[in-house]
Protein backbone atom coordinates (compact mmCIF):
# COMPACT_ATOMS: atom_id res chain seq x y z
CA UNK A 1 0.00 0.00 0.00
CA UNK A 2 1.26 3.34 -1.01
CA UNK A 3 -0.29 6.45 0.54
CA UNK A 4 -3.07 6.39 2.88
CA UNK A 5 -5.44 9.06 3.63
CA UNK A 6 -7.29 8.86 6.76
CA UNK A 7 -10.65 10.68 7.91
CA UNK A 8 -11.42 11.61 4.09
CA UNK A 9 -15.13 12.24 3.30
CA UNK A 10 -15.76 8.94 1.54
CA UNK A 11 -14.46 7.53 4.87
CA UNK A 12 -16.68 9.54 6.57
CA UNK A 13 -20.02 8.71 3.95
CA UNK A 14 -18.87 5.27 4.13
CA UNK A 15 -19.29 4.80 8.23
CA UNK A 16 -23.12 6.49 7.27
CA UNK A 17 -23.58 4.10 4.87
CA UNK A 18 -22.43 0.44 6.59
CA UNK A 19 -24.80 2.17 9.23
CA UNK A 20 -28.07 1.77 6.69
CA UNK A 21 -30.46 -0.42 7.41
CA UNK A 22 -29.65 -0.59 11.47
CA UNK A 23 -30.84 1.25 14.83
CA UNK A 24 -28.97 3.53 16.62
CA UNK A 25 -29.74 3.40 20.21
CA UNK A 26 -29.67 6.27 22.79
CA UNK A 27 -27.71 4.70 25.77
CA UNK A 28 -27.28 5.94 29.02
CA UNK A 29 -24.90 3.56 31.10
CA UNK A 30 -22.22 0.61 29.78
CA UNK A 31 -24.51 -2.09 30.71
CA UNK A 32 -27.26 -0.44 28.29
CA UNK A 33 -25.09 -0.33 26.08
CA UNK A 34 -24.08 -3.63 26.15
CA UNK A 35 -28.19 -4.82 26.36
CA UNK A 36 -28.29 -2.60 23.06
CA UNK A 37 -25.42 -4.32 21.25
CA UNK A 38 -26.48 -7.80 21.89
CA UNK A 39 -29.92 -6.67 21.12
CA UNK A 40 -28.30 -5.89 17.80
CA UNK A 41 -27.95 -2.17 17.57
CA UNK A 42 -25.69 -0.94 14.98
CA UNK A 43 -24.38 1.61 16.97
CA UNK A 44 -24.77 3.41 20.35
CA UNK A 45 -25.26 7.09 21.10
CA UNK A 46 -24.13 7.86 24.48
CA UNK A 47 -25.43 10.31 26.41
CA UNK A 48 -26.14 11.15 30.31
CA UNK A 49 -29.98 11.56 29.67
CA UNK A 50 -32.18 10.37 27.04
CA UNK A 51 -34.53 13.10 25.76
CA UNK A 52 -37.65 12.72 27.69
CA UNK A 53 -35.54 12.83 30.72
CA UNK A 54 -33.65 15.91 29.40
CA UNK A 55 -37.54 17.63 28.93
CA UNK A 56 -38.44 16.84 32.50
CA UNK A 57 -34.90 18.35 33.87
CA UNK A 58 -35.07 21.33 31.88
CA UNK A 59 -32.07 23.55 32.26
CA UNK A 60 -29.42 24.00 29.98
CA UNK A 61 -28.37 20.41 28.40
CA UNK A 62 -24.89 20.09 27.33
CA UNK A 63 -21.97 17.19 26.33
CA UNK A 64 -22.15 14.40 28.56
CA UNK A 65 -19.08 13.63 30.88
CA UNK A 66 -15.67 12.06 28.98
CA UNK A 67 -15.92 9.28 31.93
CA UNK A 68 -19.35 8.43 30.72
CA UNK A 69 -17.99 8.33 27.27
CA UNK A 70 -15.17 6.20 27.83
CA UNK A 71 -17.05 3.81 29.91
CA UNK A 72 -19.41 3.31 27.00
CA UNK A 73 -16.43 2.97 24.36
CA UNK A 74 -14.62 0.45 26.39
CA UNK A 75 -17.75 -2.02 26.78
CA UNK A 76 -19.06 -2.26 23.02
CA UNK A 77 -17.24 -2.92 19.86
CA UNK A 78 -20.01 -1.41 17.44
CA UNK A 79 -19.34 2.70 16.78
CA UNK A 80 -20.26 4.85 19.61
CA UNK A 81 -22.22 8.54 18.93
CA UNK A 82 -22.27 11.40 21.16
CA UNK A 83 -23.64 14.72 21.26
CA UNK A 84 -22.33 18.44 21.44
CA UNK A 85 -24.66 21.51 21.34
CA UNK A 86 -25.00 22.94 17.93
CA UNK A 87 -22.35 25.34 17.03
CA UNK A 88 -20.43 24.16 20.12
CA UNK A 89 -16.54 23.64 18.61
CA UNK A 90 -14.97 23.63 21.62
CA UNK A 91 -17.25 20.35 22.76
CA UNK A 92 -17.03 19.01 19.13
CA UNK A 93 -13.17 18.89 19.93
CA UNK A 94 -13.43 17.21 23.15
CA UNK A 95 -15.83 14.42 21.12
CA UNK A 96 -13.05 14.16 18.57
CA UNK A 97 -10.58 13.99 21.15
CA UNK A 98 -12.04 10.74 23.10
CA UNK A 99 -12.22 9.20 19.33
CA UNK A 100 -15.39 8.92 19.52
CA UNK A 101 -17.26 7.32 15.83
CA UNK A 102 -19.57 9.99 15.13
CA UNK A 103 -20.56 13.53 16.35
CA UNK A 104 -24.21 14.32 16.57
CA UNK A 105 -24.76 17.84 16.66
CA UNK A 106 -27.80 17.93 18.28
CA UNK A 107 -30.75 20.16 18.97
CA UNK A 108 -31.49 17.88 21.83
CA UNK A 109 -28.88 20.37 23.95
CA UNK A 110 -29.59 23.30 24.18
CA UNK A 111 -27.99 25.63 21.15
CA UNK A 112 -24.61 27.29 22.17
CA UNK A 113 -25.04 29.40 18.60
CA UNK A 114 -28.16 31.14 17.33
CA UNK A 115 -26.59 31.83 14.23
CA UNK A 116 -23.95 29.70 13.06
CA UNK A 117 -23.44 25.30 12.67
CA UNK A 118 -20.26 23.91 13.51
CA UNK A 119 -18.03 24.07 10.25
CA UNK A 120 -18.06 20.17 9.63
CA UNK A 121 -15.70 19.82 7.58
CA UNK A 122 -12.69 20.87 9.42
CA UNK A 123 -13.07 17.49 11.78
CA UNK A 124 -11.42 14.33 11.31
CA UNK A 125 -14.49 13.07 12.73
CA UNK A 126 -17.96 12.22 10.77
CA UNK A 127 -21.06 14.24 11.87
CA UNK A 128 -24.55 13.53 12.04
CA UNK A 129 -27.28 16.40 11.59
CA UNK A 130 -31.08 17.06 11.93
CA UNK A 131 -33.21 18.94 9.51
CA UNK A 132 -36.80 19.62 9.77
CA UNK A 133 -36.85 20.33 5.85
CA UNK A 134 -34.61 19.81 2.54
CA UNK A 135 -33.32 23.15 2.57
CA UNK A 136 -31.89 22.42 6.63
CA UNK A 137 -30.56 18.94 5.74
CA UNK A 138 -28.90 20.83 2.28
CA UNK A 139 -27.41 23.44 4.28
CA UNK A 140 -25.98 21.20 7.08
CA UNK A 141 -24.57 18.85 4.20
CA UNK A 142 -22.87 22.30 2.89
CA UNK A 143 -21.12 22.34 5.91
CA UNK A 144 -19.84 18.98 6.37
CA UNK A 145 -22.60 16.92 7.46
CA UNK A 146 -21.44 12.90 6.91
CA UNK A 147 -25.60 11.82 7.67
CA UNK A 148 -28.44 13.56 7.80
CA UNK A 149 -31.54 12.35 9.78
CA UNK A 150 -34.76 14.17 10.11
CA UNK A 151 -35.23 15.66 13.81
CA UNK A 152 -38.94 14.46 14.49
CA UNK A 153 -39.64 15.91 18.47
CA UNK A 154 -37.26 13.88 20.89
CA UNK A 155 -38.59 12.46 23.90
CA UNK A 156 -42.10 12.81 23.09
CA UNK A 157 -42.81 8.48 21.86
CA UNK A 158 -45.11 10.15 19.09
CA UNK A 159 -44.13 9.65 15.61
CA UNK A 160 -45.60 12.49 14.18
CA UNK A 161 -43.31 15.30 13.66
CA UNK A 162 -40.91 12.66 12.12
CA UNK A 163 -43.47 11.75 9.54
CA UNK A 164 -43.80 15.47 8.79
CA UNK A 165 -39.78 15.94 8.41
CA UNK A 166 -39.43 13.02 6.49
CA UNK A 167 -41.60 13.63 3.90
CA UNK A 168 -40.89 17.43 3.61
CA UNK A 169 -37.37 16.20 2.79
CA UNK A 170 -38.57 13.80 -0.08
CA UNK A 171 -41.28 15.97 -1.36
CA UNK A 172 -38.31 18.44 -1.83
CA UNK A 173 -36.10 16.29 -3.19
CA UNK A 174 -39.21 15.17 -5.93
CA UNK A 175 -39.43 18.32 -6.77
CA UNK A 176 -35.98 19.42 -7.32
CA UNK A 177 -35.45 16.70 -9.48
CA UNK A 178 -38.13 17.32 -11.83
CA UNK A 179 -36.39 21.03 -12.10
CA UNK A 180 -34.84 21.98 -15.20
CA UNK A 181 -31.13 22.79 -14.66
CA UNK A 182 -31.97 26.99 -14.73
CA UNK A 183 -34.65 26.38 -12.52
CA UNK A 184 -31.95 25.20 -10.06
CA UNK A 185 -30.44 28.87 -9.31
CA UNK A 186 -33.43 30.08 -7.58
CA UNK A 187 -34.83 26.75 -5.99
CA UNK A 188 -30.81 27.19 -3.70
CA UNK A 189 -31.97 30.46 -3.53
CA UNK A 190 -35.19 29.67 -1.90
CA UNK A 191 -33.95 26.52 0.39
CA UNK A 192 -31.02 29.31 1.33
CA UNK A 193 -28.59 25.92 0.41
CA UNK A 194 -25.37 25.35 -1.55
CA UNK A 195 -26.02 25.38 -5.33
CA UNK A 196 -23.66 22.35 -6.19
CA UNK A 197 -25.12 20.36 -3.65
CA UNK A 198 -28.98 21.26 -5.08
CA UNK A 199 -27.47 20.11 -8.52
CA UNK A 200 -25.80 17.44 -6.87
CA UNK A 201 -29.59 16.20 -5.34
CA UNK A 202 -31.62 17.03 -7.86
CA UNK A 203 -29.36 14.77 -9.74
CA UNK A 204 -29.49 11.88 -7.83
CA UNK A 205 -33.22 12.05 -6.81
CA UNK A 206 -31.81 11.30 -2.99
CA UNK A 207 -29.62 13.30 -0.29
CA UNK A 208 -26.18 13.09 -1.52
CA UNK A 209 -25.36 11.43 2.20
CA UNK A 210 -27.59 8.73 3.64
CA UNK A 211 -31.17 9.61 5.08
CA UNK A 212 -31.92 8.47 8.61
CA UNK A 213 -34.90 9.05 10.82
CA UNK A 214 -35.19 9.99 14.80
CA UNK A 215 -37.14 11.96 17.37
CA UNK A 216 -40.16 9.90 18.21
CA UNK A 217 -40.11 6.54 17.10
CA UNK A 218 -41.01 3.82 19.87
CA UNK A 219 -42.36 1.23 18.60
CA UNK A 220 -41.52 -1.67 15.81
CA UNK A 221 -44.28 -0.07 13.63
CA UNK A 222 -43.09 3.44 13.81
CA UNK A 223 -39.58 2.55 12.17
CA UNK A 224 -41.33 0.52 9.51
CA UNK A 225 -43.20 3.57 8.71
CA UNK A 226 -40.08 5.69 8.72
CA UNK A 227 -38.63 3.14 6.53
CA UNK A 228 -41.71 2.79 4.69
CA UNK A 229 -41.54 6.65 3.55
CA UNK A 230 -37.67 6.99 2.96
CA UNK A 231 -35.47 6.69 6.35
CA UNK A 232 -32.48 4.60 5.52
CA UNK A 233 -32.06 3.65 9.25
CA UNK A 234 -33.74 5.02 12.68
CA UNK A 235 -32.36 6.65 15.88
CA UNK A 236 -34.36 5.14 19.06
CA UNK A 237 -33.75 7.94 21.91
CA UNK A 238 -36.21 7.58 25.04
CA UNK A 239 -38.43 4.57 23.32
CA UNK A 240 -36.60 1.78 24.37
CA UNK A 241 -35.07 2.15 27.85
CA UNK A 242 -38.45 4.34 28.57
CA UNK A 243 -40.34 1.25 27.97
CA UNK A 244 -41.68 -1.24 29.96
CA UNK A 245 -39.07 -4.35 28.73
CA UNK A 246 -35.85 -2.60 26.97
CA UNK A 247 -34.36 -5.54 25.32
CA UNK A 248 -37.68 -6.88 23.74
CA UNK A 249 -38.32 -3.29 22.64
CA UNK A 250 -35.03 -3.46 21.34
CA UNK A 251 -34.91 -6.36 19.43
CA UNK A 252 -38.18 -5.62 18.07
CA UNK A 253 -37.41 -2.43 16.28
CA UNK A 254 -34.26 -4.10 15.48
CA UNK A 255 -36.27 -6.61 13.54
CA UNK A 256 -38.76 -4.40 12.19
CA UNK A 257 -35.92 -2.25 10.85
CA UNK A 258 -34.68 -4.92 9.01
CA UNK A 259 -37.68 -6.38 7.88
CA UNK A 260 -39.80 -3.25 7.53
CA UNK A 261 -41.62 -4.22 4.46
CA UNK A 262 -43.21 -7.52 5.71
CA UNK A 263 -46.43 -7.56 7.63
CA UNK A 264 -46.20 -10.95 8.87
CA UNK A 265 -42.96 -10.06 10.28
CA UNK A 266 -43.80 -6.98 11.90
CA UNK A 267 -46.92 -8.96 12.98
CA UNK A 268 -45.07 -11.51 14.67
CA UNK A 269 -42.37 -8.89 16.58
CA UNK A 270 -44.46 -6.30 17.96
CA UNK A 271 -46.71 -8.68 19.74
CA UNK A 272 -46.19 -9.15 23.59
CA UNK A 273 -43.78 -5.77 24.24
CA UNK A 274 -45.30 -4.64 27.38
CA UNK A 275 -46.33 -0.69 27.84
CA UNK A 276 -44.29 1.44 25.76
CA UNK A 277 -42.88 4.41 26.73
CA UNK A 278 -45.60 7.25 27.71
CA UNK A 279 -45.50 9.17 24.82
CA UNK A 280 -46.39 12.99 24.49
CA UNK A 281 -49.16 14.70 22.37
CA UNK A 282 -47.61 17.48 20.68
CA UNK A 283 -49.98 20.20 21.95
CA UNK A 284 -49.15 19.28 25.08
CA UNK A 285 -45.58 20.93 24.28
CA UNK A 286 -45.28 24.87 24.66
CA UNK A 287 -43.36 26.02 21.45
CA UNK A 288 -40.70 26.97 23.14
CA UNK A 289 -39.95 23.81 24.33
CA UNK A 290 -40.28 21.98 21.45
CA UNK A 291 -36.81 20.59 20.44
CA UNK A 292 -37.20 20.82 16.47
CA UNK A 293 -36.84 24.20 16.26
CA UNK A 294 -33.28 24.75 17.08
CA UNK A 295 -30.85 24.63 14.74
CA UNK A 296 -31.32 27.07 11.22
CA UNK B 1 -25.31 -18.58 -37.43
CA UNK B 2 -26.24 -14.73 -37.42
CA UNK B 3 -25.15 -13.00 -34.10
CA UNK B 4 -27.53 -13.46 -31.54
CA UNK B 5 -30.29 -11.22 -30.68
CA UNK B 6 -30.80 -10.15 -27.59
CA UNK B 7 -33.40 -12.65 -26.15
CA UNK B 8 -31.05 -15.21 -27.13
CA UNK B 9 -28.13 -14.18 -24.67
CA UNK B 10 -27.26 -15.94 -21.48
CA UNK B 11 -29.70 -14.97 -18.66
CA UNK B 12 -28.29 -12.14 -16.42
CA UNK B 13 -26.70 -13.78 -13.34
CA UNK B 14 -29.05 -13.47 -10.28
CA UNK B 15 -27.28 -12.07 -7.33
CA UNK B 16 -28.16 -12.75 -3.86
CA UNK B 17 -27.34 -9.48 -1.60
CA UNK B 18 -27.74 -9.91 2.28
CA UNK B 19 -30.40 -7.24 2.91
CA UNK B 20 -30.74 -7.33 6.71
CA UNK B 21 -28.07 -4.62 7.67
CA UNK B 22 -25.55 -2.49 5.93
CA UNK B 23 -24.42 -1.28 2.58
CA UNK B 24 -26.81 -3.40 0.45
CA UNK B 25 -27.43 -0.27 -2.54
CA UNK B 26 -24.00 -0.19 -3.07
CA UNK B 27 -23.44 -3.58 -3.58
CA UNK B 28 -26.69 -3.50 -5.33
CA UNK B 29 -25.89 -0.43 -7.82
CA UNK B 30 -22.48 -2.37 -8.84
CA UNK B 31 -23.61 -5.48 -9.68
CA UNK B 32 -26.45 -3.75 -12.29
CA UNK B 33 -23.55 -2.00 -13.33
CA UNK B 34 -21.65 -4.93 -14.66
CA UNK B 35 -25.23 -7.24 -16.26
CA UNK B 36 -26.08 -9.02 -12.83
CA UNK B 37 -29.30 -8.94 -11.24
CA UNK B 38 -29.20 -8.12 -7.24
CA UNK B 39 -31.69 -9.64 -4.93
CA UNK B 40 -32.59 -8.70 -1.96
CA UNK B 41 -32.15 -12.19 0.47
CA UNK B 42 -33.34 -11.29 3.98
CA UNK B 43 -34.81 -14.82 4.62
CA UNK B 44 -34.44 -18.57 3.59
CA UNK B 45 -36.47 -18.89 0.93
CA UNK B 46 -35.15 -15.57 -0.87
CA UNK B 47 -31.76 -17.94 -1.44
CA UNK B 48 -33.68 -19.59 -3.98
CA UNK B 49 -32.33 -19.50 -7.58
CA UNK B 50 -29.45 -17.60 -6.58
CA UNK B 51 -25.89 -17.82 -8.90
CA UNK B 52 -23.79 -15.68 -6.41
CA UNK B 53 -24.33 -13.81 -2.55
CA UNK B 54 -22.60 -10.97 -1.39
CA UNK B 55 -22.30 -10.46 2.18
CA UNK B 56 -22.31 -6.89 2.19
CA UNK B 57 -20.77 -4.08 4.97
CA UNK B 58 -22.05 -2.89 8.28
CA UNK B 59 -22.09 -3.99 11.77
CA UNK B 60 -21.28 -8.23 11.68
CA UNK B 61 -22.97 -8.23 15.63
CA UNK B 62 -26.41 -6.94 13.88
CA UNK B 63 -26.20 -9.27 10.94
CA UNK B 64 -25.33 -12.23 13.47
CA UNK B 65 -28.52 -11.38 15.31
CA UNK B 66 -30.81 -10.71 12.32
CA UNK B 67 -29.24 -14.11 10.37
CA UNK B 68 -30.26 -16.32 13.67
CA UNK B 69 -33.09 -14.98 14.09
CA UNK B 70 -35.03 -16.58 10.72
CA UNK B 71 -32.54 -19.01 10.16
CA UNK B 72 -29.83 -18.76 7.95
CA UNK B 73 -26.91 -20.07 9.07
CA UNK B 74 -27.47 -23.41 7.55
CA UNK B 75 -29.12 -22.39 4.25
CA UNK B 76 -26.33 -20.04 3.34
CA UNK B 77 -23.90 -23.00 4.05
CA UNK B 78 -25.80 -25.35 2.05
CA UNK B 79 -25.76 -22.43 -0.90
CA UNK B 80 -21.85 -22.50 -0.32
CA UNK B 81 -21.57 -26.37 -0.21
CA UNK B 82 -23.23 -26.05 -3.52
CA UNK B 83 -20.59 -24.22 -5.20
CA UNK B 84 -22.21 -21.06 -5.48
CA UNK B 85 -19.66 -18.43 -5.42
CA UNK B 86 -19.69 -15.59 -1.98
CA UNK B 87 -18.30 -12.45 -1.62
CA UNK B 88 -17.74 -10.67 1.52
CA UNK B 89 -16.76 -7.34 2.30
CA UNK B 90 -15.82 -5.95 5.92
CA UNK B 91 -18.58 -7.17 8.15
CA UNK B 92 -19.12 -9.85 5.00
CA UNK B 93 -15.10 -11.68 5.82
CA UNK B 94 -16.11 -11.40 9.50
CA UNK B 95 -19.43 -13.38 8.91
CA UNK B 96 -17.67 -16.04 6.45
CA UNK B 97 -14.66 -16.30 8.60
CA UNK B 98 -14.04 -19.92 10.52
CA UNK B 99 -12.48 -18.06 13.72
CA UNK B 100 -12.66 -14.71 15.42
CA UNK B 101 -9.83 -13.14 17.20
CA UNK B 102 -11.36 -12.06 20.40
CA UNK B 103 -13.58 -14.77 21.14
CA UNK B 104 -16.81 -14.24 19.88
CA UNK B 105 -18.12 -16.83 18.17
CA UNK B 106 -17.97 -17.50 14.31
CA UNK B 107 -21.33 -17.58 11.96
CA UNK B 108 -20.92 -19.08 9.07
CA UNK B 109 -17.70 -20.94 8.61
CA UNK B 110 -17.22 -20.81 5.73
CA UNK B 111 -13.61 -19.65 4.86
CA UNK B 112 -10.64 -21.20 7.01
CA UNK B 113 -9.08 -17.87 8.26
CA UNK B 114 -8.89 -15.84 11.90
CA UNK B 115 -10.25 -12.28 11.52
CA UNK B 116 -9.67 -9.51 14.13
CA UNK B 117 -12.30 -7.23 14.16
CA UNK B 118 -11.68 -3.28 14.08
CA UNK B 119 -7.86 -3.98 13.49
CA UNK B 120 -6.97 -0.88 12.70
CA UNK B 121 -8.85 0.93 15.56
CA UNK B 122 -11.52 3.12 15.60
CA UNK B 123 -13.48 5.58 13.31
CA UNK B 124 -10.60 8.30 13.53
CA UNK B 125 -8.43 5.09 11.66
CA UNK B 126 -10.62 4.65 8.31
CA UNK B 127 -8.89 4.90 5.64
CA UNK B 128 -8.34 4.96 1.54
CA UNK B 129 -5.18 3.08 -0.07
CA UNK B 130 -4.16 1.99 -3.53
CA UNK B 131 -3.31 -1.70 -3.59
CA UNK B 132 -1.57 -4.18 -5.47
CA UNK B 133 -3.84 -6.80 -6.25
CA UNK B 134 -1.87 -8.83 -9.17
CA UNK B 135 -4.75 -11.26 -9.39
CA UNK B 136 -7.17 -8.54 -10.78
CA UNK B 137 -4.45 -6.83 -13.17
CA UNK B 138 -0.94 -4.99 -12.64
CA UNK B 139 -3.41 -1.55 -12.21
CA UNK B 140 -3.71 -0.48 -8.44
CA UNK B 141 -7.26 -1.43 -6.84
CA UNK B 142 -8.30 2.03 -4.40
CA UNK B 143 -9.06 0.03 -0.76
CA UNK B 144 -11.73 2.10 1.54
CA UNK B 145 -11.18 0.72 4.95
CA UNK B 146 -13.82 1.52 7.33
CA UNK B 147 -13.24 0.62 10.83
CA UNK B 148 -12.17 -2.28 8.96
CA UNK B 149 -10.77 -6.04 10.22
CA UNK B 150 -7.84 -7.95 9.14
CA UNK B 151 -6.89 -11.83 8.19
CA UNK B 152 -4.35 -12.36 11.16
CA UNK B 153 -4.05 -16.05 10.98
CA UNK B 154 -4.57 -17.87 7.19
CA UNK B 155 -5.91 -21.70 7.21
CA UNK B 156 -4.71 -23.91 4.57
CA UNK B 157 -5.73 -23.83 0.86
CA UNK B 158 -6.27 -19.90 1.34
CA UNK B 159 -4.92 -17.55 -1.34
CA UNK B 160 -4.11 -14.17 -0.36
CA UNK B 161 -5.07 -11.70 -3.19
CA UNK B 162 -3.83 -8.43 -1.43
CA UNK B 163 -1.79 -7.38 2.16
CA UNK B 164 -1.67 -4.32 3.38
CA UNK B 165 1.45 -1.94 4.76
CA UNK B 166 2.22 -4.23 7.68
CA UNK B 167 1.84 -7.74 4.93
CA UNK B 168 -1.38 -8.74 6.59
CA UNK B 169 -3.73 -10.25 4.32
CA UNK B 170 -6.93 -7.85 3.26
CA UNK B 171 -8.44 -9.90 0.30
CA UNK B 172 -7.89 -13.53 0.02
CA UNK B 173 -10.09 -16.59 -1.47
CA UNK B 174 -10.69 -20.18 -1.02
CA UNK B 175 -12.14 -21.98 -3.16
CA UNK B 176 -16.09 -20.63 -4.26
CA UNK B 177 -14.94 -18.02 -1.19
CA UNK B 178 -13.85 -14.70 -1.85
CA UNK B 179 -13.44 -11.64 0.80
CA UNK B 180 -12.38 -8.29 1.20
CA UNK B 181 -11.20 -6.29 4.31
CA UNK B 182 -12.23 -3.14 1.99
CA UNK B 183 -15.56 -1.63 0.14
CA UNK B 184 -14.89 -2.55 -3.43
CA UNK B 185 -18.59 -1.52 -3.35
CA UNK B 186 -17.63 2.05 -2.01
CA UNK B 187 -15.33 3.07 -5.20
CA UNK B 188 -16.03 2.93 -9.15
CA UNK B 189 -13.88 -0.10 -10.22
CA UNK B 190 -15.86 -2.82 -10.25
CA UNK B 191 -12.90 -5.84 -11.11
CA UNK B 192 -13.96 -7.51 -7.64
CA UNK B 193 -17.68 -8.14 -8.35
CA UNK B 194 -16.74 -9.25 -11.87
CA UNK B 195 -14.41 -12.01 -10.81
CA UNK B 196 -17.35 -12.72 -8.09
CA UNK B 197 -19.61 -13.14 -11.92
CA UNK B 198 -16.59 -14.85 -13.44
CA UNK B 199 -16.79 -17.60 -10.49
CA UNK B 200 -20.16 -18.99 -10.88
CA UNK B 201 -20.11 -21.89 -12.40
CA UNK B 202 -15.90 -22.58 -12.12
Amino acid sequence: MATIETSTWTTKVGLARMLSGGVIMDVVTADQAKLAQEAGAVAVMALERVPSDIRKFGGVARMSDPKLIEEIKAAVSIPVMAKCRIGHIAEAQILQQLEVDFIDESEVLTPADEEHHIDKHEFRVPFVCGCRDLGEALRRIGEGAALIRTKGEAGTGNIVEAVRHMRAVTRGIRELAGMRDDELYAAAKELRAPLDIVRQTATLGELPVPNFSAGGVATPADASLMRQLGAQSVFVGSGIFKSEHPERVARAIVMATAHWDNAEILAEVSTGLGEPMHGLELSEIPAEERLALRGW
Amino acid sequence: MAAPSPIDRAPRSRVGILALQGDVREHADAIREIGGEPVSVRLPRDLVGLDALILPGGESTTMRNLIDRYGLREPIRAFADGGAPILGTCAGMILLAARIANGDEPVLGLLDVTVRRNAYGRQLDSFEADLSVPALGAEPLHGVFIRAPVVSELGGGVEVLARDADERPIAVRQGNILATAFHPELTSDRRVHRLLLEMIGQ
